[in-house]
């Protein structure tokens, strides 16, 4: 019996969808759904998050998220245009900085600047937000100035010509000229930085938390401990998706609309 | 000799190489309008680049109004607002009105209130004929309203001389002429002007001198009529006969 390639494929596609569809059944039956939920997601729980979920979690997620991104972006900004100085150890600099921290797991760079210095040099973080934003911030830098290189390479040379043949120096003719055009073109990847950055921030508790310093993925954990039940956990990744959802979308959306623009 | 405005001694650039000047030596006078004409690749671009120091010579000298911009110790951001330039891909300030776009030399450079700046910026838009687009952005106008507000943005800091780099080559040929006719105003009203230049007409019509370069020297030099209407030289009158054929 020969069939045609196309009866072939549709064969073989009934074949997979057929299969799926027994998997997922098989797992429907198996699974015990009210054991799954109480586990995962009981109510009397989910209630007793809030509002300290919100109040303290979030609040502390927010400010680690902010300043690592205030701080990482001027550091970032910085280490961009050294990248593209003409001043070789500039460059060197930048570079090597660049490369050392992304090639570091931020858990480990986060233990050695909020451990490991102290402990060497006996001098003391002033206080945990410092202790956790400072490490959060050096590495996002090292992120957000390859972003802001690539924004500025991406603005048209003859921008920078017109701007020095007008008797602008370079400084002016950057802040000026090159530096707005380019963060209009790195908005949306800078927005997903800034995503990347609120969940990172939940590698911070490793330095240590007190009770007022909490961040959502801790605050969920120590939920966990208290209710040997998952659902705090659970409720703390559904706060994070509300804070991510908007702002993939909103940089998916401004990303569309420039490329729109272009055309 | 005392009204020289631009001189250009011995000038050599190499990129890498690459030696593209070959010793280039002119002198442009005030009020002149020179056209240099050439092969793609002859070096003329180029030339022009190094008069306000976009591209640093290798050697020799440039002397623009006095002012010596090849010396170490020359302020150059100052020295090149004697100098205005138009480019082949305008390089309008995208994210900026074309007005913002006229006055921003005069306000972060020449620090200016932004009603002075604006006032001027008026009367230069009027003068290329579009007043009305003031408040318009770049891309909202076509190659050749784009490259007339490059000239008044160059015209507002009271340039010298004017630098024009094949202003009218990256142009739809039913727009060139509106450039062209800014051009020649500005050239009427006695404005020093370098035209690197493909308009063969142009160059006929309104220039003083032309230059023709091929191979990083000046091969030509002198009146429209001789250099472009008699050619003395054999390669000037191939690269003339090669225009005319394309045309």
């Amino acid at each position: 019996m020969s069939l045609s390639r196309r009866q072939r494929l549709r064969l073989v596609r009934g074949g997979v969808y057929s299969a799926t569809v027994a998997a997922l059944v098989l797992i429907l039956l198996a699974v015990d759904w009210g054991a799954l939920g109480g586990a995962l997601f009981k109510w009397n729980i989910v209630r007793d998050q809030f509002p300290d979920i919100l109040t303290t979690a979030l609040r502390n997620t927010v400010i680690f998220t902010i300043f690592g991104f205030i701080g990482g972006l001027s550091f970032g900004l910085l280490l961009a245009i050294m990248r593209l100085s003409s001043v070789k150890p500039y460059r060197w600099f930048a570079a090597t900085y660049i490369e050392v921290l992304r090639g570091i797991p931020l858990l480990v760079t986060l233990l050695i600047l909020g451990f490991g210095i102290p402990i060497a040099t006996g001098w003391q973080w002033p206080n945990p937000y410092i202790q956790g934003s400072v490490p959060l911030a050096l590495v996002a830098a090292a992120y957000i100035a390859e972003t802001v290189r690539a924004g500025i390479e991406a603005v048209p040379r003859g921008q920078m010509e017109a701007a020095r043949s007008l008797g602008m120096s370079y400084t002016r003719a950057m802040v000026t000229i090159i530096i707005p055009q380019a963060f209009r073109i790195i908005v949306p990847p800078l927005t997903n930085e800034f995503v990347l950055l609120i969940k990172d921030t939940s590698l911070i508790s490793v330095l240590g938390v007190t009770a007022s310093t909490l961040d959502l993925a801790r605050f969920g954990r120590n939920g966990v401990n208290d209710t040997a039940n998952a659902t705090p956990l659970v409720v703390a990744g559904l706060v994070y998706l509300a804070l991510t959802i908007p702002l993939t979308q909103l940089a998916a959306w401004m990303e569309r609309r420039s490329k729109a623009g272009r055309r | 000799m005392s009204d020289t405005l631009v001189r250009i001694e011995a000038l050599h650039k190499r990129f890498g190489t690459n030696h593209v000047l070959r010793g280039i030596d002119l002198a442009v006078t005030r009020g002149e309008v020179v056209c240099i004409i050439g092969p793609s690749g002859s070096g003329k671009s180029t030339l022009l680049r190094c008069v306000n120091m976009l591209e640093t010579p290798s050697e020799g000298k440039v002397v623009v109004d006095g002012v010596e911009l090849t010396d170490p110790e020359c302020d150059i951001d100052r020295a090149r607002t004697s100098t205005g330039m138009v480019f082949q891909s305008f390089n309008l300030f995208a994210h900026m009105s074309v007005i913002d776009n006229v006055t921003i030399a005069l306000r972060k450079v020449l620090k200016q209130d932004r009603t002075t700046a604006e006032a001027k910026a008026m009367q230069l838009l009027t003068r290329v004929g579009l007043a009305e687009k003031a408040t318009a952005y770049p891309a909202q106008l076509s190659g050749g309203q784009q490259q007339r507000v490059a000239i008044a943005r160059a015209l507002a800091m009271e340039p010298k001389v004017m630098l024009f780099d094949e202003a009218t080559s990256a142009l739809d040929p039913e727009l060139v002429g509106d450039v062209l006719r800014v051009m020649r105003e500005l050239a009427e009203e006695g404005m020093t002007m370098l035209v690197v230049t493909h308009e063969m007409d142009f160059a006929r019509g309104v220039a003083d001198r032309v230059v023709f370069m091929d191979g990083g020297v000046v091969v030509e030099d002198g009146h429209p009529d001789q250099v472009i209407g008699n050619p003395r030289e054999e390669r000037t009158r191939r690269f003339l006969a090669n225009v005319r054929e394309r045309d």
